[in-house]
C-alpha cells in the first residue's frame, strides 16, 4: 500500500492565502486589508476577487452584476428553485432555509449550475480549438455528435431566450461585447439555426461566453453564478410567508395521478 | 376542476380524499399498500423504508442487511466532516433543520461521502465480481467525459485515501453484513478485500462497504446515494443537538490554527504602506 498521506502533518494546522480575521483589530482578505484596501469596492468586486484572486473594474462588475439581474433574478415561483423559496414561505420555515435550499437545488441539471459550467467549458474549448485551427462548424458537428447537445443553446420550455438582447445591449453600453469567446457564441448559434438543430442560444450561452471573455475559467464561472438566483427566490419567499400560512398553491389530493402498483393487503406470511 | 388540470405523476403513493375536504387524505397507499390502515403496526421502519425505495417488500435476508447497514452508518462520529459541519451549526445556535442541510452538503461529497458510494456502484455495476476488471478499473480509472459541477475523484470510490489498513469497523461491518447478505456482492468483498487493497493500495473504506450492501439489496446508484444521505443522518441530528447544549464556548475554535502567509500586516490597517515605513 501507498504509505499514508501524513494527516498528522497537517493536524491543527491549516496555511490559508485567503484571509484570516484578528478579532478586535482587522480582517484580511485574500492578502488585502478588508477595511481599507476594500472599502470604494462593490460587493460584485470583492466577490470576484474572493473567487479568481484578481481584480475586476467597476464596469466588468456592472456587466457580471446584469447577468444576475437578467438572467435569474425572475421572482416567479413556478421555477423549481423560486418555488422552494415559495413553499418555505407558505409552510412557515424560515427565510434562509428556504433560500439555502432554493441556491442548492440551483446547481441542477437542466438550469443553474450544470449548463452554466458545461457553457464556459465548451467556449474556452472551441477557442482553443479555433486557435488550433480548426473550424467551427466541424467543433460544433464534433460536441453534438459526442454530447448530443450543447449547453448555452435551447431551452427547456420555450426555443428562444427573452433576455439575450437587454443583456447584449448592456454589454454593448459598457464596452464588452465584442470578445472572441462571444463572437464564436453568436457564429455558433447561426451554426446551429442554419443546420438541422434549430437551435438559438439561451442566456446561459451568452453569459458563459461574456464571463470567458473577462478571463474566467470553468470553475470561476460555476462560483460566480452559485448565489446569481438570491433576488428571484427571496420575493417568492417573502410573499408567501406574507399571505396566509399554506395557500401557496395547495394541491387537492387527487391532482396526485397514481400509475403504480394496484392496492394490496399486506400479509404476515408474505414470504 | 378539469381533467386538463396539471397533475402530478407516481408510482409510488395514493391518495384518497377525505369526503369533506379534498385537501386532506383519508387514506395513503405505499406501492398499494395502506400506510395508516394496514401498513402501521405490521411493518417495521426498516420495511417501509425498503418498500418506499423499491416498491416491493424486503425479504428478511434484506431487512437484516439493511437493518444491519443502517445501525453501521447511522452515526459515521464526531470527528466525520458531515457531523463536524452538523455540530457547527449546533455550537452556533443555528436552527435544527440548517445542522441537518449542513450534514447532507458534506457528507453528499465524494470523500466518505454519498457522492462516492454513487461512483462505487457505477464501478460494482461496471466489474461485477470480476477480479481483474477490478484490476483493470482500479489502475485506469474513468476519466469524466465532460466537466460538472462534482470535482473529479481523487482516489478510488470506496477506499480510504487517508487509511493505513482496513479499518477494525469497516472489517466488522463487512463480516457482519456479508454473512447476512441475501446477494453476492458483500461476500465476494469479504473474500476479496485484500485482493483489492492491494491493487488500489488503499484500505477499504466504509464506503465501500455500504456501496455493496446497496448492490446487495438491488438499489440503482441514485437511489443508493439517496439513502447513503438518510442514514448517516442520526448522527448528525444528536451530535449538533449535543453541541447546542454545551455551547460555543466548549467547542473548538481550532483558535491558534490557521496560518496566513499573505498577512499585509496591521500597518495596512492603519493606512500605512511599507514604502512609507522605509522612508
Amino acid at each position: 500500500m501507498k504509505s499514508p498521506t501524513p494527516l498528522s502533518s497537517v493536524e491543527d494546522r491549516w496555511e490559508t492565502h485567503m484571509g484570516l480575521s484578528f478579532p478586535g483589530e482587522r480582517a484580511v482578505y485574500r492578502g488585502k486589508d478588508l477595511f481599507n484596501d476594500l472599502k470604494q469596492w462593490s460587493w460584485m468586486q470583492v466577490y470576484l476577487y474572493g473567487i479568481t484572486g484578481r481584480t475586476f473594474t467597476e464596469k466588468q462588475s456592472k456587466l457580471f452584476e446584469t447577468m444576475w439581474i437578467f438572467g435569474t433574478s425572475y421572482p416567479d415561483p413556478r421555477i423549481w428553485n423560486n418555488r422552494i423559496g415559495s413553499l418555505a414561505g407558505t409552510a412557515r420555515s424560515t427565510g434562509i432555509l428556504g433560500l439555502s435550499a432554493a441556491l442548492a437545488v440551483s446547481e441542477a441539471n437542466i438550469y443553474g449550475g450544470g449548463p452554466n459550467i458545461r457553457s464556459i467549458n465548451f467556449f474556452l474549448r472551441a477557442k482553443k480549438s479555433l486557435d488550433e485551427g480548426k473550424g467551427l462548424a466541424e467543433i460544433v458537428e464534433e460536441e453534438l455528435k459526442k454530447h448530443r447537445n450543447i449547453y448555452g443553446y435551447g431551452r427547456p420550455i420555450v426555443n428562444g431566450d427573452e433576455r439575450l438582447k437587454p443583456m447584449l445591449r448592456r454589454a454593448e453600453e459598457l464596452n464588452l461585447a465584442d470578445g472572441p469567446h462571444t463572437q464564436i457564441a453568436f457564429k455558433v448559434e447561426k451554426i446551429l439555426l442554419e443546420g438541422r438543430w434549430r437551435l438559438r442560444m439561451n442566456i446561459t450561452g451568452l453569459c458563459a461566453a461574456l464571463s470567458a471573455d473577462q478571463g474566467l475559467s470553468e470553475r470561476e464561472h460555476f462560483m460566480f453564478t452559485a448565489p446569481c438566483f438570491t433576488a428571484g427566490i427571496v420575493p417568492c419567499f417573502i410573499e408567501a410567508q406574507e399571505r396566509q400560512e399554506g395557500t401557496f398553491l395547495p394541491i387537492r389530493c387527487n391532482r396526485i395521478h397514481y400509475e403504480g402498483t394496484p392496492r394490496r393487503k399486506w400479509q404476515t406470511t408474505d414470504y | 376542476m378539469t381533467d386538463t388540470v396539471e397533475k402530478f405523476r407516481t408510482r409510488i403513493w395514493e391518495e384518497v380524499p377525505e369526503p369533506d375536504n379534498p385537501f386532506t387524505a383519508a387514506a395513503c397507499y405505499c406501492h398499494g399498500y395502506d400506510v395508516y390502515g394496514d401498513i402501521l403496526g405490521k411493518a417495521s421502519w426498516i420495511e417501509y423504508l425498503y418498500l418506499l425505495f423499491s416498491g416491493e417488500r424486503p425479504s428478511p435476508q434484506q431487512i437484516g442487511l439493511l437493518e444491519g447497514l443502517a445501525v453501521a452508518l447511522a452515526n459515521p462520529g464526531m470527528r466525520d466532516p458531515s457531523v463536524h459541519a452538523a455540530m457547527s451549526g449546533g455550537a452556533g445556535g443555528s436552527t435544527n433543520a440548517s445542522c441537518l442541510m449542513a450534514a447532507l452538503a458534506v457528507g453528499a461529497g465524494q470523500l466518505g461521502g454519498a457522492h462516492e458510494v454513487y461512483h462505487a456502484m457505477e464501478y460494482w455495476r461496471q466489474c461485477g465480481l470480476d477480479l481483474t476488471a477490478w484490476r483493470r478499473l482500479l489502475l485506469d480509472p474513468p476519466q469524466e467525459e465532460r466537466i460538472d459541477i462534482w470535482p473529479a475523484m481523487e482516489h478510488p470510490p470506496g477506499f480510504d485515501p487517508h487509511g493505513v489498513s482496513c479499518a477494525t469497523p469497516v472489517r466488522q461491518t463487512l463480516l457482519y453484513l456479508s454473512e447476512r447478505s441475501p446477494g453476492k456482492h458483500l461476500p465476494w468483498l469479504q473474500e476479496q478485500r485484500d485482493a483489492l487493497e492491494r491493487v488500489a493500495e488503499l484500505p477499504l473504506a466504509m464506503s465501500g462497504v455500504a456501496a455493496a450492501s446497496f448492490m446487495d439489496l438491488n438499489l440503482a446508484p441514485q437511489a443508493a446515494e439517496m439513502m447513503h444521505l438518510l442514514l448517516r443522518l442520526p448522527g448528525a441530528a444528536v451530535h449538533a443537538l449535543e453541541q447546542r447544549e454545551y455551547g460555543w464556548r466548549r467547542f473548538p475554535f481550532f483558535a491558534n490554527a490557521i496560518h496566513l502567509t499573505n498577512d499585509p500586516g496591521p500597518a495596512a490597517a492603519a493606512g500605512i504602506h511599507q514604502k512609507e515605513l522605509e522612508i
